[in-house]
């Protein structure tokens, strides 16, 4: 068991549980202040033997759902098993959203670790709730407790008919002590009846009905609204400003400066004028008033043209080595046929549907100092807001009460609570509840961006075209950048994520990162170095099966060779904090799913397609999980990139909810063709030139993927990701396609940059 | 003062100026969350409401402009979510994070009520929403299954 609940005891849990208003109502109502049920009183009479879940005398059983729901369906796929260990009856569950706090574990709703993460903490908890009402059962029977099991909300005798209600139990169950993990039974897997069955998430009444709250829509009594107009470059700040007319603005009531951030940005918030009013419109319109002279610091002439450039040279130099296997460098000096490929991928952008928005209650005393700190958002990890909060606000971190909305949609974007510390400076010194909203064009002008990227790969090649030796590098801003002043250098765990963790049956490897110092926010977008180091990787394969003249499938597989383990340990390699025994690098998987997604796209007809049809293929193992891509694309005779079927087959272990899965990926499949034909922010004098979805451009219903065909792979395997794991093999199999297709050859996304007309 | 007919309730404006997007108006005057803001463009979509039936976007239509229009948002689309799209959605499982679904049910709705029998171009061209969770196919097959039950 976790140490959580371990440690904690019945009483004293309940004692803990009223005293920090543990747990929230999932729905807030406008004008009521975060709708926090009172914890005390719903503890009294609950049976309550662990944080994630408590039953009340009358038999509902509330579970805490203490991840965030931004899309993935996790405020259900958790809960849910919970239930299924408790042998709850799902239509008598209520389920929470939990507020922030470092008891429940990780609250990070990023990496697609939510499942992996807490999968057995979730069974647990419901296997001691389960266990307890047995013991409960046996005891008022007087019968042994093996004699007794739980069956849909009730616990029943073997050899009788007796049975209870969960609710019957709850004043009996609450006397016992609370199990440890060893005394506890799971249910086995051939039991499951809600694990890996799927179920309507359970907003989905609010969401069809528009009364799902999410950030922009979260309100606290008496609030002003907020928006900010920040320094356009990263690290300038404000030399003065003139607010009369904004002051004269219907609506607005106040006028503040915010503080630069002092050194690296971190989750600070980055500085500039904010102006409060009685709408977000009329704040809008204030903000866009002001006269500001601004210090555009030591970005100003950051401009993303020259910096491309930069990085495609730094790729081209020797860099700093994080693996190296036989002496590739040696290889390809003597080798007779070299084959090299230069790949790049432009600054992208979250740009969640919802922008980032939060409201926060700040109360000081008589000296202004903070009392007491409320703050209301759509955040992937409420912990952060607690941590960037509490320090802003000279408060305890854990004093900081941080409740969750949904989030519209969130990519990495709201694990990064720079918009919370925001709200809560404005509120200290209006002594007032402040909601921030970013626009749009806050939004994609202050991102914290996916780097810009160069990498340069080369082969040497065999007679068959198979490598003898392979040396790749990366190049592109470190996200460690946003947090150590001065970082230039990849990091490993960013390197693994598809670059230095090459799969290939190649004996002499070598793998290096090369320096770039960042002007901008870097920060982690959905899939993370997958996106840039993916797609090189990949698109190389191709090119050297192109070169070898052999089918890319064939020639793929070829490439990743035997079945076997690879060795991460000895090649000096993590695994995403996850143990090799549990999450295997496992080329046979990798294999499998590159064979059933060619079976199902019927790959056999790839070399005898019409030209400007084409079909890509690719593969790839990213946050533990692994996918295949076949992407069939027609090219017309003036270029127009249609993408009328995608197939993926993935392998993520085993899967809660099976239709959430399916969303995932098809979901992923659309974002990563977004990214792969339109997505690039440019910057040119140190300032995003991309600043709305008029440039930057997502595909919508007209240029999405027409058709996506999910193959999710049947595993008892450990859960692994999903969300995150989507991305990788998209694009470089998209561009494999568009090469298939029209002999041209994209190694620079995005794609829309490139003329792919044909005769 | 400011007369506007929302969800076919009169409400009374004071100090709000008619320049004001009618998004901003139903969402902090009138409380009607439900519509979203995405882009204050009208490029995405999510702030998507009826006038006199048809649909605007309301992030670029302006308080004065309504007038004696009657606005129709996600509240007024039905009472209990029973609207053939509103029930489409739900068949299709079609949310993901849900932010945009709004405004993609109203663009539909509103296309619907003249063409309840769209091909994948009317779709492609009338609904040219906006959803970075990449929900476009299962909107395709909502709004099939929302246009069967409401030609029938």
């Amino acid at each position: 068991m976790s140490t959580v609940s371990s440690q904690v005891t019945r009483r004293n849990f309940l004692a803990t549980l009223s005293a920090s208003s543990l747990v929230l109502m999932g729905k807030v109502g406008i004008g009521q202040e975060a709708g926090l049920i009172d914890a005390s009183k719903r503890s009294v009479d609950d049976f309550a033997p662990d944080f994630f879940v408590a039953i009340a005398p009358d038999g509902v059983v509330t579970i805490l759902a203490h991840r965030s729901e931004m899309g993935t369906g996790i405020r259900t796929s958790l809960p849910r098993v919970v239930a299924e260990e408790l042998e709850a009856d799902w239509d008598r569950v209520v389920i929470q959203q939990a507020v922030g706090d470092k008891r429940l574990g990780d609250q990070n709703t990023d990496g697609s670790n939510s499942i992996r993460f807490f999968f057995k903490r979730m069974r647990v908890a419901g296997a001691t709730a389960r266990t307890m009402l047995q013991r409960a059962a046996a005891k008022k029977w007087n019968v042994d407790a093996s004699e007794c099991y739980a069956a849909n909300h009730t616990i029943k005798h073997k050899g009788s008919d007796r049975s209870f209600g969960f609710g019957e139990l709850v004043a009996d169950a609450k006397q016992l002590d609370v199990p440890p993990e060893n005394e506890l039974q799971l249910k086995p897997r051939g039991q499951w009846r809600y694990i890996g069955k799927d179920v309507p998430i359970t907003d989905l009444d609010d969401i069809v009905t528009g009364k799902a709250i999410f950030g922009i829509d979260a309100r606290m009594d008496n609030q002003l609204f907020a928006v900010i107009a920040r320094p356009p470059v990263v690290g300038g700040k404000v030399i003065s400003f003139d607010a009369a007319k904004a002051k004269q603005m219907p609506g607005v009531v106040d006028v503040i400066e915010l503080p630069a951030f002092k050194g690296a940005p971190n989750f600070q918030p980055l500085g500039g004028v904010a102006v409060l009013a009685t709408s977000t419109w009329a704040a809008w319109q204030g903000r866009d008033a002001l006269d500001i002279q601004w210090d555009h610091g030591p970005n100003a002439n950051y401009n993303t043209e020259e910096f491309a450039k930069q990085l495609a040279a730094t790729a081209k130099q020797p860099g700093k080595v994080l693996r190296e296997t036989g002496a590739a460098t040696a290889a390809i000096d003597q080798s007779q046929k070299v084959v090299r490929g230069d790949y790049s991928v432009p600054h992208l952008s979250h740009a969640p549907m919802e922008t980032t928005c939060a409201v926060a209650d700040v109360k000081t005393d008589a000296v202004g100092k903070v009392t007491a700190c409320h703050v209301l958002t759509a955040t992937q990890n409420p912990q952060a807001v607690q941590q960037a909060v509490g320090p802003a606000m000279d408060m305890p971190t854990e004093d900081v009460l941080v409740n969750v909305t949904l989030l519209g949609s969130g990519f990495g974007r709201k694990s990064k609570p720079d918009y919370c510390v925001e709200a809560a400076m404005l509120s200290r010194q209006v002594k007032r509840p402040v909601h921030v909203t970013w626009t749009r064009e806050d939004d994609l002008q202050h991102d914290y961006y996916h780097a810009i990227s160069a990498i340069h790969c080369e082969a040497a090649v065999d007679e068959k075209g198979k490598p003898t030796a392979w040396l790749q590098r990366a190049v592109y801003p470190t996200i460690g950048s946003t947090f150590s002043p001065g970082a230039d250098t990849p990091e490993a765990w960013e390197a693994e994520m598809g670059h230095t963790d090459l799969p290939f049956d190649v004996p002499n490897i070598r793998l290096e990162v090369g320096q770039a110092k960042s002007h901008v926010r870097i920060g982690w977008l959905r899939s993370v170095c997958h996106i840039q180091q993916n797609f090189a990787v990949s698109s190389f394969v191709d090119e050297l099966a192109l070169a070898a003249s052999r089918d890319p499938l064939e020639y793929l597989l070829d490439l990743l060779g035997p079945d076997r383990l690879l060795d991460l340990k000895a090649a000096g390699l993590g695994n995403r904090g996850a143990s090799e025994e549990e999450y295997p690098f496992d080329i046979a998987r990798l294999k499998n799913v590159l064979r059933r997604v060619a079976e199902q796209a019927n790959w056999g007809r790839a070399s005898g397609l019409p030209k400007g049809h084409g079909l890509g293929i690719a593969c790839a193992r990213s946050f533990l999980g692994y996918t295949g891509h076949v992407i069939e694309v027609e090219v017309t005779k003036e270029g127009k990139v249609r993408i009328p079927k995608v197939w993926v087959s993935l392998d993520s272990g085993t899967v809660v909810s099976p239709d959430r899965v399916h969303a995932q990926i098809e979901g992923a499949s659309i974002m990563a063709a977004t990214q792969a034909l339109y997505g690039k922010v440019s910057f040119d004098k140190g300032q995003a030139v991309e600043t709305n979805y008029d440039s930057y451009r997502m595909c919508t219903m007209s240029d999405a993927p027409r058709e996506i065909f999910v193959d999710v792979v049947a595993s008892e395997a450990a859960p692994a990701g999903v969300g995150e794991t989507g991305i990788a093999s998209f694009a470089p199999a998209l561009c494999n396609a568009i090469f298939a297709a029209t002999g041209k050859r994209i190694r620079d996304l995005p794609i829309a940059d490139h003329d792919l007309s044909w005769s | 003062m400011t007369k506007i007919k929302v969800n076919g309730k009169i409400h009374e404006l004071t100090d709000v100026p008619g320049d004001t997007p009618l998004l901003w108006v139903l969402r902090d005057n009138l409380g009607l969350t439900g519509t979203k803001y995405g882009c204050g463009v009208s490029e995405c979509g999510a702030c998507t409401v009826h006038l006199d039936g048809k649909s605007i976007q309301s992030c670029v239509t302006e308080l004065s402009e309504v007038g004696d229009s009657e606005v129709t948002t996600i509240e007024g689309l039905s009472a209990d979510g029973s609207h053939p799209v509103q029930k489409a959605w739900k068949q299709h499982n079609v949310p993901q994070c849900g932010y945009c679904q709004v405004g993609q049910m109203m663009m539909a709705a509103a296309m619907l009520k003249s063409n309840n029998n769209p091909s994948d171009e009317d779709i492609d061209t009338e609904m040219w929403n906006i959803c970075r969770c990449g929900t476009y196919p299962r909107i395709r097959a909502a709004v099939k299954a929302a246009a069967q039950e409401l030609s029938q």
